[in-house]
């Protein structure tokens, strides 16, 4: 993927998951982005975390191929362009990376600086910290089904991160996407029992990924159950069954050692609601002198903050990050006077 | 004369109130709801590219435009969508509405 090229390009490797910097970003989307190039003309280092496996925010995730016609300077340009011309404007910063990690906490510390912490335990050491969260953290739509957060971990999961865990397993898979097509032909191979569970009677994902899936299903290979739904997941503790409805709304039970709901992302606010922040409608209420929080050296930026007049969009999110990195200066270097230079004048001093 | 639009709209949690709209306005069934403070998130602003502003029409579906490619393709992803489903992003006013009932979908 281009965009994760770019990571190794311009980002340094993380050697583990403890990590120290000056900014840290929480939200890799355009606005977090252009922040690093803001921090960095005041020679403040970042670190990004974001939930997303890539960079971009909604971008990349949901329109990487519209054309955006309101970027200063760019009469049109693709979402994922923009995206690409970021990372290559933030380059000089070397600005480091957590992917596929959504941040659940920040700690502060005595003085004055935070611990971010992240769900898969990548601990950032940050003396400011920025929540450039967009609209919240990209996670998977479950479905609206009783006790099924119950199984969660013991059975069901969201998303395949290791196949070989199904190695010799019974599976359902459930949706009609590519995602759901594409991990029931890779997982046919590997599991001893593939059924998937899709509520139409046909495939609208790519079409030669739809029609390997109903080879599978005429061979025997994988069972297939259309016009059904999911209704119910049964089991002591640990998933054992899971009930569908079909068409005429009679449920079957299917014995399972495993559920893989995979119906896509959405974006929820999540933990950020939990972190004495002023929330107004899932959005962080902030002062528009510098878009702080209010709460000492956190800001927020982009679509996630509010303010009267507030306007979701991409240029006014830059606009917030270059008056941000001005503000969080202070405590950044706080032994020396910011100076406002142009980068004409000045150039772009790497580091 | 100026018309209105009526729509008849079902919350999340059952309760159900009625929109006037008045005719000739420029929007999306989506924006409309969003400006009356249901709660949809509609990430997308409006592209059928996220599926969250996920409605069901109870009547008046006969009036509506027929779904378009994107929006069936959205609409599969969801895993509680049904045959009265569509993406009120996909729906513009107009005179025809009119009497329209909708539920709106569980946020997600």
């Amino acid at each position: 993927m281009e965009t994760q090229e770019h990571q190794v390009e311009g980002g340094r490797p993380i050697a583990d998951s403890h990590i120290t910097t000056d900014i840290c970003i929480i939200g890799a989307g355009p606005v977090g982005l252009f922040a690093v190039f803001e921090a960095g003309l005041l020679k403040m280092r970042c670190h990004l975390i974001d939930a997303l496996p890539q960079v971009g925010g909604q971008l990349s995730e949901i329109y990487p191929h519209k054309p955006i016609y309101d970027i200063p300077g760019y009469p049109s340009v693709n979402a994922q362009e923009l995206v690409d011309n970021l990372m290559e404007q933030i380059k000089p910063f070397h600005p480091s990376f957590t992917l596929g990690e959504r941040v659940e906490a920040l700690e502060r510390q005595d003085d004055g600086s935070y611990l971010v912490l992240g769900s898969d335990k990548t601990v950032i050491h940050a003396q400011v910290v920025v929540i450039a969260g967009g609209l919240g953290s990209f996670e998977p739509r479950r479905p609206d089904i009783p006790g099924l957060a119950d199984f969660e971990g013991r059975g069901v999961s969201y998303m395949v991160k290791n196949p070989e865990s199904y190695r010799d397993k019974r599976i359902v898979i459930a949706g009609g996407g590519d995602s759901a097509l594409d991990w029931t032909v890779f997982l046919s191979d590997i599991a001893r029992e593939v059924t998937l569970i899709h509520r139409s009677d046909n495939f609208r994902g790519a079409p030669d990924s739809a029609e390997k899936v109903f080879a599978l299903a005429s061979s025997g290979k994988i069972k297939l159950l259309l016009q059904s739904n999911l209704a119910s997941v049964h089991g002591n503790g640990v998933l054992s069954q899971v009930g569908v409805m079909d068409k005429y709304k009679q449920e079957q039970r299917i014995e399972t050692d495993a559920l893989i709901p995979l119906f896509g992302l959405s974006p929820k606010l999540g933990p950020i609601a939990d972190w004495g922040l002023n929330i107004d409608k899932s959005a962080i209420a902030v002062d528009t002198t510098d878009y702080s929080t209010g709460v000492t050296r956190i800001y927020a930026i982009g679509d996630i903050n509010t303010y009267p007049g507030k306007l979701k969009l991409i240029l006014c999110g830059f606009h917030e990050a270059a008056l941000m990195a001005q503000s969080a200066f202070k405590y950044v270097h706080p032994a020396e006077k910011l100076s406002f230079k142009y980068t004409t004048v000045n150039g772009i001093n790497a580091f | 004369m100026e018309e209105t639009i009526h729509i008849t709209v079902e919350d999340q949690n059952g309760g159900i109130r009625q929109l006037e709209i008045p005719e000739g306005i420029n929007l999306s069934l989506m924006e409309v709801l969003k400006a009356s403070e249901y709660d949809i998130l509609a990430t997308c602003g409006g592209m059928a590219l996220c599926a969250t502003c996920h409605i069901e029409v109870l009547e008046g579906s006969e009036n509506l435009d027929p779904l378009n490619d994107a929006e069936l393709d959205m609409l599969d992803t969801l895993p509680d969508a049904s045959d009265l489903s569509r993406l009120a992003c996909q729906i513009r006013l107009n005179p025809t509405l009119d009497g329209l009932k909708i539920r709106v979908a569980g946020n997600n």
